[in-house]
């Protein structure tokens, strides 16, 4: 029952509209899809990635996610280059002032502008959100490929442990490691780096489940394809079957975890902030900001709303994207 | 049935010694030391300190205190608080009702909203009523639970002022008129919560309907003369709830995170923020039990799953 299909099950919840919209669309004939054990598709014929990229803009929402997405991290990386405001401009002559063109996200009780905090925080967010995903998918293809490659009693010892991972209560560990760790990490490498370093590695090592489970299963079906028996026979060795033909093959739910992950990521770093226990007070990530702004929603609503929607709309987005990319690299889907 | 029920209950064990383990380890490895205070303190000797350690087992080897560590936990003997000087069981046990109850409850409305509205979905893919819905689920699920409740108390008891945004524990009113003021106060974090939930067991639900509805014995149910209500209600939601049980059981831990922010968020006195509160004033003793309670929670809902598992899918319990 523990086996393969809630990971799976989990990354295929919703069915793609964009199959359903056109159906019994010819497949361009001639694309191989990048054939099989990662030898290049013909020359000629639309590429893999053309290919899925074509299956992509077919997404309407994940397409315009993916505009908006790009909108905001352009926003985030280079706003701050056009917007000079500082984040720590105290000005109590306009505290707590609703959105106007001088601070056009209004600002919070110590006259501090909130799009200068609210850009600020975002680069947080999302540096915070791809490194988490970046560590959960290095460990989860790792702990999956080993599993699948290697069978027998690792395999079952590995899928315990996933198991048991998956049945841990995720945020009251991610709080207690964080009150444990916090100091020394403090310590070692100064406050914000080993405050980052501590939530990306705990944030990550709580995320890795799934794409085990992803990984674990394609390697399974994969290693008795004949490609890999051709492989095989040839003499390739078990690192070079898996690193050249099995992996590249299996990257496409990869691909797809590794989205809903950043958004995962975001989530879990926002609310860490937003309970108190992320970055130090000073550091506006948009939890952070969130978190501080609750408390005067009366009298300054505009202070909460903003980095809240900042955080829905990246998450949103992200999510869209995922399910776009889902549809899109997924071989099977015949449009 | 009740012997399928005793080989989950040996299955679950080992998950909770694996758990103890984790947590126990993440104890011992955290810096730190509980005597560090005493070091400082020049009126102490260091001998003292010494007997001290030997005395409560600091100096015994890893595997006896984790051991002795695991069988106090199992005997309830859990501590008690440094900051508010009362036994931990205790103070959890005051508390804990409260989550449970908020739990619980959020876990109905979810399934109220998103079983119907999921069927509903996928009996008809593609329709209006479909895209809507899934397109409200896919909001409803990047929504994190912090920013729903700050919204909702914004909405609800800021703008409108129609339901107040702290609960309280000690409500002042009797009869009647304390269901109703209970009502109203947890009426929001409930409502966080459950639609959180909702919006991803209605896509669960959605996908399971539509894997169920295209085989053959729903055909042949429809071509016997069945109603389509009889084959949905009957012949198809029973079936597509057995994949959907199984994602819910391990969406459990995502629904004790969503607890612990709504409770911070609403100022439930439960077990979530009494966690948090540990957290903040660095009370070792709580914040492990709570920790050791959350985990507990998690594989007894998961041992629930496993049954209602057995009950709807009878071929399971002969296994």
């Amino acid at each position: 029952m523990a086996g393969s299909t809630p990971a799976s099950a989990t990354a295929d919840p919703v069915d793609n509209s964009a199959a359903g919209r056109a159906p019994g669309r010819p497949k361009p004939a001639g694309s191989p899809l990048g054939g099989p054990g990662g030898v290049p598709a013909a020359r000629g014929a639309p590429g893999l990635w053309a290919e899925a990229w074509k299956r992509f803009k077919r997404h309407r929402l994940a397409y315009w996610s993916l505009w908006l997405l790009g909108a905001l991290v352009a926003a985030v990386l280079l706003g701050p280059l056009f917007y000079k405001v500082g984040i720590n401009e105290v000005d109590f002559s306009s505290k707590l002032a609703s959105p106007s063109w001088q601070h056009p996200m209004g600002t919070d009780d110590l006259g501090r502008d909130i799009l200068a905090r609210v850009l600020y925080g975002g680069r947080i967010s999302l540096a915070v959100g791809l490194a988490a995903m970046l560590m959960a998918v290095t460990v989860g293809v790792f702990i999956g490929a080993v599993a699948g490659m290697a069978r027998g009693w690792v395999d079952a010892a590995l899928m315990w442990v996933t198991d048991l991972f998956l049945s841990l209560p995720q945020l009251p560990l991610l709080l207690l490691l964080i009150f444990l760790f916090r100091e020394p990490l403090k310590a070692a490498f100064g406050l914000e780096i080993g405050i980052f370093i501590l939530i990306v590695v705990v944030i990550g090592g709580f995320r890795w489940m799934p794409v085990a489970r992803l990984v674990r299963a394609q390697f399974f079906s994969l290693r008795e394809k004949e490609f890999v028996e051709a492989a095989r026979a040839l003499g390739a060795s078990t690192p070079r079957q898996v690193v050249r033909h099995i992996l590249p093959n299996s990257l496409g739910p990869v691909i797809v975890a590794g989205t809903i992950d950043i958004a995962a990521a975001i989530i879990a770093e926002s609310t860490l902030s937003f309970l108190g226990l992320g970055f130090p007070p000073d550091v506006p990530t948009w939890g952070r900001i969130l978190y501080d702004g609750r408390d005067y929603m009366d009298l300054a609503m505009h202070w909460a709303l903003f980095p809240g929607i900042a955080i829905f709309l990246t998450v949103l987005t992200i999510n869209f994207i995922g399910d776009g990319l889902r549809d899109a690299l997924d071989p099977r889907r015949v449009l | 049935m009740l012997n399928y029920i005793i080989r989950r209950l040996l299955i679950a064990l080992p998950s909770l010694l694996g758990i103890s383990l984790v947590l126990f380890t993440v104890l011992a490895l955290a810096p730190g030391d509980p005597f560090e205070e005493l070091a400082n303190n020049p009126n102490v000797p260091p001998e003292v300190r010494m007997a001290l350690r030997a005395q409560f087992g600091l100096d015994d080897p890893i595997w006896q205190r984790y051991v002795s560590w695991l069988s106090s936990m199992l005997q309830g003997d859990w501590g008690f608080s440094f900051v508010s000087r009362i036994d931990v069981d205790t103070l959890i046990g005051q508390r804990i009702g409260v989550t449970i109850a908020v739990i619980g409850m959020s876990q109905v409305v979810a399934l109220l909203v998103a079983l119907p509205v999921g069927v509903l979905a996928a009996v008809k893919p593609y329709s209006w009523f479909d895209r809507i819905a899934s397109t409200v689920a896919f909001i409803g699920f990047s929504l994190p639970t912090f920013f729903t409740g700050v919204l909702f108390i914004l909405l609800f008891s800021v703008q409108l002022g129609w339901l107040p945004f702290v609960y309280r524990a000690d409500l002042s009113s009797t009869g009647w008129q304390w269901w109703v003021d209970q009502f109203k106060q947890s009426i929001m974090p409930i409502m966080v919560l459950g639609l959180f939930q909702a919006a991803s067991w209605m896509r669960y639900v959605r996908s399971a309907v539509l894997d169920v509805i295209r085989l053959d014995y729903v055909t042949t149910a429809r071509s016997k003369g069945l109603g389509e209500r009889a084959v949905i209600n009957k012949h198809v939601v029973r079936n597509a709830l057995i994949p959907v049980v199984t994602l819910v059981a391990l969406q459990m831990p995502a629904v004790f995170g969503g607890a612990i922010v709504t409770e911070q968020i609403f100022r439930i006195p439960g077990i979530g923020s009494l966690l948090i509160d540990a957290i903040l004033r660095n009370d070792t003793p709580v914040i492990m039990a709570v920790t050791f309670v959350f985990s507990c929670l998690v594989i007894f809902f998961n041992l629930v799953a496993d049954v209602l598992y057995g009950w709807l899918d009878p071929r399971i319990s002969y296994r």
